[in-house]
Order: C-alpha cells, then sequence, then structure tokens
C-alpha cells in the first residue's frame, strides 16, 4: 500500500462507519475538487452508487463553470441533489464584515438543510491542513441543537475506535478528508481520474486554487495547466491554499468566529 | 489598548495555516507528537522546528513577529501553533493541531499536544494517532507531575519510542552535570514503565541549540541533535504476519447478494480462503474480492485495506463479529481484565454499566471489579472502589454478550478499545487478560426426551415464528390460532411481542442492538416451552433477516419461519394500535416500515398474506400448516 492507498482505505472506513450508523445522512457537495474526492471515495465505498443525497449549498453566486459542472456530474454519476437556496444576505448577522457575511449565507443554509431533511450526519471534505482552525477538528465532530462548533468541549477520538453514539438532537460533522493534504487531494485526482472544475487550471496566466463564491473568491498567477503542473507548483509555493478566499483574512479571528457559528 | 492585553484583531493578522503546503513526496508523512509538562516547551520546540527547517514561509514568519510585538514579546515562536483566538488569550494550547516539517530524510506530521492537566483528552486523541514520542523536560524542573503521567500514557497508549528532550538548558547555563543527573534520572523512570528512550539530548528551543546543530555551548554533548533523533525512529511495522483479523463494518446487499465490509486490522485475506465469524461460529469462503472501478481485479488484501467481500454461501452476520481464520480466530468470552484509562469527570465507579467499542462492535458492559488504581508519580499499585478524572487502573468487564476479543500484548489493533458514557468517550483501555479458559456449561440431560412429550401429547413442540410489519395482523393471527389448537386439544402457547416487552424485555429499547437481544430472548424462552412439548407461536416484528437467522439458530430443529405479509400501505390504515399514526407525528426513530427498515424473509416455511385473505381463510392456512408441521399420525394400535 502506498500513502495514497492508505489514506484512500482509512477514507473508505470513515464514509461505512457513518453509512452504519447516522441516518439520515448526507453528503456536503461544495463542487470544489475536495469534495469531488469525497464523492469518489463514496462511489467506492459503497461499490459504485452514493447511497444518500449530496447537498449543494447553493447562494446563486457560483461562478457559471461550477453550475455547469455540477448538473453534468449530478447526472453522470447518478447522484441525488438537493440543491436549495440559501436563505438571503438580509439573514445574516449585519455585524459580519462583508465577505463573512456572504459566506455566512452557507451558514444559514446548512441549518436550514439540517432543519428541513432532519439530517444526523453531515459529510464535509475539510482537511487539516487548509486553514489552522480546520485543524484542530476531530473526523466525527458533533454539532448541538444550535449547530455551533465547540472547540474547547470536543470529545476525545482515538485509535479509529469513532464514537457513533450522540444524544438526539445533536447533528454530526464528519470528515473523511481530514489526514488528507491538497497534495494529496491532487495527486489522486490524478491517479484515478476524477473530473474537476475546469476553473481550477490556468487560462491566460490565471487559476483558481480555492473555488468559492463570485465577488469574495480570487484566482493565482498560474501557469499551470494540467495536474503535473499543479503539482509542481505547489511542491515549490509557499502560499496558503486559501489566499484566495477573503472571508479568511478579515481578521485575526474571522475564520474561527466563522466556525464557531457552524460554518464548515 | 485600554487594557494592555488583548490587542484588537487586525486585518490580515490571522496566521492562517501554521505551516505552508506540507512538502510531497511519495511516503507517508511520519506521525510525531509532542507531550510534556505545561511551561516545559513543548510549542515553542515546535515552532523553533518549523522555522528551522524552513517550513515557514516569509510572511508567516514576519506575521509572527508582528503578532508577538503587539503583545509585547520577542519573536515568540509558540504563537505559531496557538492559532486559536482562545490559546492566544489564556497561553495554553487547547487541543492537537497537525502540522508538517521535512529533515533530508522525510516528512513528519507534527501533533501539539498540550500539557494543561484539564486537556488530557486531546493530549490522548494526539498521541494515540503518532508512531513516535518527543517528551520535552524543562532542565530547571525536571521530571514533574505531568511529565510522569504524559509518559505513562505513552506507555499504555503503546507508543513504544520516545526521545527525551531536556529543553531550557541554557538556563542552567548548558551544565553537564546537570544534564547528567537528569538523564539517569529520566532512564530509571522510564525503565519502570518499560520504555527504553531512543535518546536523551539536552537543547535550547528558544536559542535553537541541538535542534540541527549542535550550536556554540553544547561542546560536551556527544549525542544526536534533535533531528537525528527523529530521523532515527522507526516506521511502526505492520502485522501482516499477525492472524487475520477483519471487524465487520456492515453488510450491503447487491441484488441477491450479501456484500461484507470491513478494514482488515491485521493479517491478511484471500480469495478462496474460509472464514470463521466470532461470535457465533459461522463459517464460509470468500468467493471475491468486490471492487467499483478497480484497475484490476483483487485477489488478496492485508493489513489497512478496507475491502468488500462476497461470499460462496449465505452468511448472516451482523456489525460487530468479526472474521478470522478458523485455527486463528479470537477467544469469545464475556469477561475482560483490562487496563484502562479515565476521562470523564465523574469517576468510574464498581457496578458502573457502559458501552465498549472495540473494532466495529458497541455492546453493553458492568465494571465488575475495579482491581487497582495506579499512581503514575510513584508507578504503585493500590486497591480502589472508584477511578478518578485522568486516572489510571486495572478493571475487570464484564458482558451481557460475548466479546471477540483478543489480549494486547497478541493483537494490540484488536487487544483496545474505548468506553463511553452518556454518549461520550470516557476512556480507553488494553486488555490484559482473557479468563483462562471459558468457563463451560454442561447441558444436564433430561430423563424425559422430547420424543416421549410428542407421544404423550399426540404432537410435537416446536416455534411457529410469525414475522411482519406492525399490523400486518400477527397479534390477531397468533392469538386466534391459540384458541383454535387449544380447541383441538393441543398444548399451545403464544410468546408475543408486545408482552414481552413488558416483563422480560422491559429493559430493552428499540435501537439494533437491543432488537437483537430482544430477539434472542424470546428465541430462548420458545426453545425451553418447545422442549417442554408446546407448540409456540411467537409474534415478532424481526424486521432483519440476521436476527431472524439467530432466532433459527437458538430454536435449532422444528423452527418454523411464518411472513405474515401486508404491504405498508395497507398496515398503516389499519394501524390497530395508532402506533403509525405516532410514528409519523412524533416522527418516531426506528420504527420498523417508516424509519427502519423490514427483510422480507428470503424463504419462509409459509407466507400468509394478509392483504388478499380475510382473517378466517388466514387462519385456516396457519392451522392447516400446523397440524402438518406437528401432529404426529396416529400409531396403529
Amino acid at each position: 500500500m502506498d500513502d495514497l492507498d492508505q489514506l484512500e482505505a482509512e477514507s473508505l472506513y470513515i464514509l461505512r462507519e457513518a453509512y452504519s450508523r447516522l441516518r439520515p445522512l448526507a453528503m456536503l457537495w461544495s463542487l470544489g475538487k475536495d469534495s469531488n474526492v469525497m464523492i469518489w471515495l463514496a462511489r467506492k465505498a459503497f461499490l459504485g452508487r452514493v447511497p444518500f443525497p449530496v447537498v449543494h449549498l447553493d447562494t446563486g453566486l457560483e461562478f457559471p463553470e461550477v453550475y455547469e459542472f455540477r448538473d453534468r456530474y449530478a447526472r453522470e454519476w447518478g447522484l441525488t441533489l438537493i440543491d436549495d437556496p440559501c436563505p438571503p444576505i438580509e439573514a445574516v448577522d449585519p455585524a459580519l464584515p462583508p465577505a463573512s457575511r456572504l459566506a455566512a449565507r452557507k451558514t444559514h443554509g446548512l441549518q436550514q438543510a439540517v432543519t428541513r431533511y432532519g439530517f444526523n450526519g453531515l459529510i464535509a471534505g475539510i482537511r487539516r491542513d487548509e486553514q489552522a482552525t480546520r485543524a484542530k477538528e476531530r473526523v466525527f465532530s458533533p454539532r448541538g441543537e444550535d449547530n455551533a462548533w465547540d472547540v474547547r468541549e470536543q470529545p476525545p477520538e482515538f485509535w479509529d475506535l469513532f464514537n457513533l453514539d450522540f444524544p438526539p438532537g445533536t447533528h454530526v460533522r464528519v470528515h473523511p478528508l481530514l489526514h488528507w493534504t491538497e497534495i494529496d487531494v491532487w495527486r489522486y485526482i490524478e491517479r484515478e481520474n476524477i473530473p474537476v472544475c475546469p476553473l481550477y487550471f490556468a487560462r491566460q496566466g490565471q487559476r483558481y486554487r480555492s473555488l468559492g463564491e463570485i465577488g469574495i473568491t480570487f484566482p493565482i498567477a498560474s501557469e499551470a495547466s494540467d495536474i503535473p503542473a499543479i503539482l509542481a507548483e505547489l511542491r515549490a509555493t509557499r502560499a496558503p491554499e486559501r489566499a484566495g478566499r477573503a472571508m479568511d483574512h478579515e481578521g485575526e479571528d474571522a475564520f474561527e468566529r466563522l466556525r464557531s457559528g457552524g460554518y464548515l | 489598548m485600554t487594557d494592555g492585553l488583548i490587542p484588537p484583531p487586525h486585518p490580515g493578522d490571522m496566521p492562517g495555516e501554521p505551516a505552508g503546503a506540507p512538502p510531497g513526496g511519495t511516503a507517508r508523512a511520519f506521525p510525531i507528537v509532542v507531550v510534556g509538562h505545561v511551561d516545559h516547551g513543548k510549542s515553542t520546540l515546535i515552532g523553533r522546528l518549523l522555522h528551522d527547517t524552513g517550513a515557514l514561509p516569509a510572511e508567516r514568519i514576519a506575521q509572527l513577529r508582528a503578532i508577538s510585538a503587539r503583545r509585547g514579546l520577542d519573536l515568540e515562536y509558540s504563537f505559531l501553533l496557538d492559532s486559536l483566538q482562545v490559546e492566544r488569550d489564556q497561553g495554553i494550547t487547547v487541543d492537537a493541531a497537525q502540522i508538517w516539517f521535512s529533515t533530508a530524510l522525510r516528512r513528519y506530521a507534527i501533533i501539539d499536544a498540550p500539557g494543561h492537566a484539564e486537556f488530557l483528552r486531546n493530549m490522548v486523541t494526539g498521541a494515540a494517532a503518532a508512531e513516535a514520542a518527543v517528551l520535552v523536560v524543562d532542565a530547571r524542573a525536571g521530571i514533574c507531575e505531568q511529565t510522569r503521567r504524559h509518559g505513562y500514557l505513552l506507555s499504555l497508549l503503546g507508543l513504544r519510542q520516545v526521545a527525551v528532550a531536556v529543553n531550557k538548558i541554557d538556563l542552567v547555563g548548558h551544565d553537564a552535570a546537570r544534564f547528567a543527573a537528569l538523564e539517569a534520572e529520566l532512564r530509571g523512570w522510564l525503565a519502570g514503565l518499560g520504555l527504553a528512550p531512543t535518546a536523551i539530548l539536552p537543547l535550547s528551543a528558544r536559542h535553537g541549540d541541538n535542534l540541527l546543530a549542535r550550536g556554540p555551548h553544547l561542546g560536551w554533548y556527544q549525542g544526536p541533535t534533535l533531528v537525528e533523533a527523529l530521523d532515527a525512529f522507526r516506521p511502526r511495522e505492520a502485522a501482516a504476519e499477525a492472524p487475520l483479523r477483519l471487524p465487520v463494518q456492515d453488510v450491503y446487499r447487491q441484488g441477491e447478494q450479501r456484500i461484507i465490509v470491513g478494514r482488515v486490522e491485521s493479517g491478511r485475506l484471500a480469495v478462496g480462503e474460509r472464514l470463521r465469524f466470532t461470535p457465533g461460529g459461522q463459517e464460509a469462503r470468500i468467493a471475491a474480492i468486490e471492487v467499483w472501478n478497480g484497475r484490476q481485479p483483487r485477489l488478496s488484501a492485508g493489513t489497512g485495506e478496507s475491502v468488500a467481500l462476497r461470499f460462496a454461501e449465505d452468511v448472516f452476520v451482523e456489525r460487530g463479529v468479526v472474521a478470522a481464520h478458523p485455527a486463528t480466530a479470537p477467544r469469545e468470552s464475556h469477561v475482560a481484565t483490562v487496563q484502562l484509562f479515565w476521562l470523564d469527570r465523574e469517576p468510574l465507579r464498581e457496578g458502573d454499566r457502559l458501552s465498549l467499542r472495540h473494532g466495529t462492535s458497541e455492546q453493553r458492559v458492568t465494571v465488575e471489579a475495579i482491581e487497582a488504581v495506579i499512581d503514575v508519580q510513584t508507578l504503585t499499585a493500590s486497591s480502589a472502589t472508584f477511578l478518578p478524572q485522568n486516572g489510571v487502573g486495572r478493571a475487570r468487564l464484564r458482558a451481557r454478550r460475548p466479546l471477540a476479543i483478543d489480549s494486547y500484548a497478541d493483537s494490540p489493533r484488536t487487544g483496545r478499545g474505548v468506553l463511553v458514557r452518556g454518549h461520550r468517550v470516557a476512556g480507553g483501555f488494553i486488555v490484559e487478560a482473557l479468563p483462562e479458559q471459558a468457563l463451560e456449561l454442561t447441558a444436564v440431560d433430561a430423563p424425559v426426551t422430547r420424543a416421549e412429550r410428542a407421544r404423550a401429547n399426540a404432537h410435537r413442540g416446536g416455534v411457529l415464528w410469525l414475522t411482519g410489519l406492525p399490523g400486518s395482523g400477527k397479534s390477531t393471527l397468533a392469538m386466534r390460532l391459540l384458541r383454535a389448537l387449544t380447541d383441538q386439544g393441543r398444548q399451545a402457547y403464544v410468546l408475543d411481542g408486545d408482552n414481552i416487552r413488558q416483563g422480560l424485555n422491559r429493559d430493552l429499547g428499540f435501537r439494533e442492538e437491543d432488537r437483537r437481544e430482544n430477539t434472542r430472548r424470546t428465541a430462548e424462552v420458545a426453545r425451553l416451552l418447545a422442549d417442554a412439548g408446546l407448540i409456540v407461536i411467537v409474534a415478532l416484528i424481526s424486521p432483519l433477516a440476521s436476527h431472524r437467522a439467530l432466532a433459527r439458530q437458538v430454536v435449532g430443529e422444528d423452527f418454523h419461519e411464518v411472513h405474515v405479509k401486508a404491504d405498508l400501505a395497507t398496515c398503516e390504515a389499519r394501524d390497530p394500535k395508532g402506533l403509525y399514526r405516532k410514528a409519523r407525528r412524533d416522527q418516531l426513530a426506528d420504527f420498523t416500515g417508516i424509519s427502519a427498515p423490514y427483510e422480507v424473509p428470503a424463504a419462509p416455511a409459509l407466507v400468509v398474506d394478509t392483504a388478499a385473505l380475510n382473517v378466517e381463510e388466514a387462519l385456516a392456512a396457519l392451522v392447516r400448516y400446523s397440524h402438518d408441521a406437528f401432529v404426529v399420525p396416529d400409531e396403529p394400535r
């Protein structure tokens, strides 16, 4: 087994754990590279068919290429897609900085989906290496009635003996990619030939390293127009992956506050 | 700033990623953990290591300098890890954050384990994921309370590779004698834990001495630098030679096929091999390893691989059983003596009931006895009746159902587990010993045989197992059949699920584990009554094929599965007990047919279709079947 085989085996184990005990269960599909990998892993875990719905928290502000990608692969991969629109910006706390406020629409969209469909488990594609507060996460991360994340009161989690016994009213975030790195994700996409949105590949000297809403997501200067070039770029770069995501940078603790409130 | 303590957040000040993207490479990063007493310098050591190995981008160092300056400090390496606001405010690390760096040899994933006693559960989370540990000890303070506790836990968690960093050597004037004395003390203490340190080295994290290079002040020291000590750690050996252990995670259906999924915790398996499932003892031959979009067919799988297996024979097993080769299958035992650490605020007491999880099995256990509590400061064991938070000790656990468990010495990955109380992981354990020989109960032969009873009653005893959706008519038919058989002079009795739940099974709920136990007990009672010569009519939803297979196994001969069949709409329209209405209104969890599955019997002895037949017709079918199944033809006189 090489390192990608190990990561894959561990993710399959986590997905199967979630499916055996958390119902109803859904997977969040942000349409980014990580969540495409996650869907791919789910197809492996469940032998071709994703046995739960995938949820796109739609702000209406994705890039056109992203919507095109979603509609095509929801069909090709036989996914049950939930794409309810997120609540409008007016519903979000006006005290938040502008980009965070826009991002917080997704938090509200998430709460809406949990309430509307009663999900007990939500699988999300966050990774430890993306962002310092995400590094604190657990693989199975319970959220209380108010959806909040209490970083100080996290349950212990060790030896892969995940506790799947949660009190009623809890929904659980499941993070099968927590231990993957950005480079692992691209190497796996290359090995498995997994489709990703074309915005990741450079055109006219620019590409998106991380995908989010129009207006708060910015491309990086890059000539990397295929996966080997992206891998070479990532091995050389010192810039953080989410540098192009405005809401992370509106304050020392902006992203942490978003996450404590239930953001991914 | 008004109070001079906490500066307001400033745009662009977010440390973000503690380190840049981890460097590539084909090997997985080697996970290490850094532990030690609070304030002995763990975070500073890690920050400095990242800095000196070039894992930090220049902007990050500039940010770090700015954050440090606004808090009135020089470059404070520990801020790098303490990236959450709460941590910066309190000056303690909350949790095990994972970051990366590289040496010339390989890359590392480093887990910052906190030192504050309250956060021991996070230290356990971090240390359990590591392959080796760096124990940081302050050269001035020496071995302190948490040094001892962390050392003990490293040993209990199975971490055998430990390097000790004697930090702040500058603050004892780089004194060789002080170092030598502390080194001797450390070696003695670690030996008592069964740990042989791979290195004990002096360093100064703040000044960067002896991390990558020895530096100007430690000319007297001849041993490895920190980086050399790290590079000397060896990867954990895969347990490929160990006996196969495949805890069953789930059973999927693919058409008519049942696919058993799980992860190989140790050993290897191959297509064509025969596996035994423990507890239960069923055996079956692996027909195929199923893959989706695989590059080539898989014929075998080793430790760490997640697999989906198809078997040549029908296997009715469920999540929690362990598949192994028949010759090396795990023992079944109701009792295990464990060494455990306890993390819950509320102490663990004798008589406590908990959930135990090992492999994929979850079961109720009782703490039969707390045999000892261990003082990690003195390493002495003393008797006790409870174990306080963050305590370690030895206890005897008794499970309601047999455990397929190994001793930790035989099989580390399947010889350990966690204890859950009140929906939270409250402790972890390794299995120290299993009873020498499981107590064998020998059945006592009765002087009256079943055949004798059958002759006396003119019919055999046996079990009619009526399964079907709620509202399909099981109870109604069971009671009518009881009347009819009794009127014919037969010895008959009804075991109705609802009635049994009010007495024998009133401690059980509707979760899968409880439903299984409900089925098992009902089957055991049915077996006894059938043995006494009665025709036992069981009316029990028993929705899962695996549970009915269990009932068949318990009852043995004369088990007759009857499917009382009606579609969901019909049952819901009847709703004799108002349960469907309640289930829909209150969104009842685990309600068969609505929020829990009903598996239609594949090959029942009889199907009674109550949607098509009226009660009299259905009853007639059952009476006819009972006659054929149980009544002994008149012997010629």
